[in-house]
């Protein structure tokens, strides 16, 4: 009962936060409100018994991105103009309308078959089980998200260092 | 009534949604990339409500690598940003017309 409850919460959260981001004309507000979003989703890991992934959203959501988000509005500002729209807002409310209309209908069409709750115990060690294991492991994808990581980093010292 | 998988999905369907309007309807460049961010959290809830529900911990594996890869296009996408205000003194995406013909 207690999970329904936080669920509705966060869900409701996350919603009106993610709203917020697009429709206000304060960019700097929009992007708290979406640190505030990405909190919610942690919490929605919470609820679904993902703790690992809960924490790591903290840090790199929260954390990292935000700041970095933070930063770029700082270094980005230009005189009040804000965050208007373009001139296709119409067609793009139409298309995300359409988008969520058929992703709702399709959701509930679906016949999931005897889809069962998970054990909720600590996913840690399972996750570290998935990635490194011996015979079917993520390692070399692992690897990859490291050297990518990296050139990420370089890539972006590159392009903002002065010349 | 229980939670169940269809409330994950539809609620990462609306956050889907709502990043996809961003995308589409802003003028400003960080708030595009503010809405992919919300797109990319959105995949991850549907990812780990079938993990959890299918009972396969690979779907939190995938989530791990989405969130590098969203930290990588976080970090280039707003260096770009950055050097081209340094250019163009604007970040609106409709005066971003350099590779357009």
């Amino acid at each position: 009962m207690g999970l329904q409850i936080a669920f509705w919460i966060l869900a409701v959260v996350s919603v009106v936060a993610a709203l917020a981001v697009v429709s206000l004309r304060n960019i700097f507000r929009a992007a708290l409100f979406l640190i505030l979003c990405f909190f919610a989703i942690a919490g929605i890991y919470v609820t679904m018994g993902a703790d690992f992934l809960a924490g790591a959203q903290v840090l790199i959501y929260v954390g990292a991105i935000g700041v970095l988000i933070i930063f770029a509005i700082m270094l980005t500002r230009e005189g009040r103009e804000g965050s208007p729209s373009g001139r296709l807002r119409v067609p793009a409310l139409l298309i995300a309308l359409i988008f969520l209309i058929t992703m709702v209908l399709v959701v509930t069409g679906t016949d999931w078959g005897a889809v069962t709750e998970g054990s909720s115990g600590p996913t840690t060690s399972a996750i570290a089980e998935a990635i490194f294991g011996e015979d079917s492991g993520f390692v070399l994808a692992f690897e990859i998200a490291a050297a990518l990581i990296l050139a990420a980093i370089i890539g972006a010292i590159v392009l903002v260092r002065d010349k | 009534m229980a939670i169940g998988l269809e409330h994950f999905l539809i609620l990462s369907a609306v956050l889907f949604a709502i990043g996809l309007y961003g995308v589409l309807a802003k003028r400003n460049v960080v708030v595009i990339l503010m809405s992919i961010e919300i797109m990319l959290s959105a995949v991850n809830i549907a990812m780990v409500a079938f993990s959890r529900y299918g009972q396969f911990i690979t779907g939190q594996v995938f989530v791990i690598f989405i969130m590098v890869v969203a930290a990588a296009e976080a970090a280039v996408g707003l260096a770009l940003i950055i050097a081209i205000y340094r250019r163009r003194k604007t970040v609106d995406a409709d005066k971003f017309d350099l590779m357009k013909w």
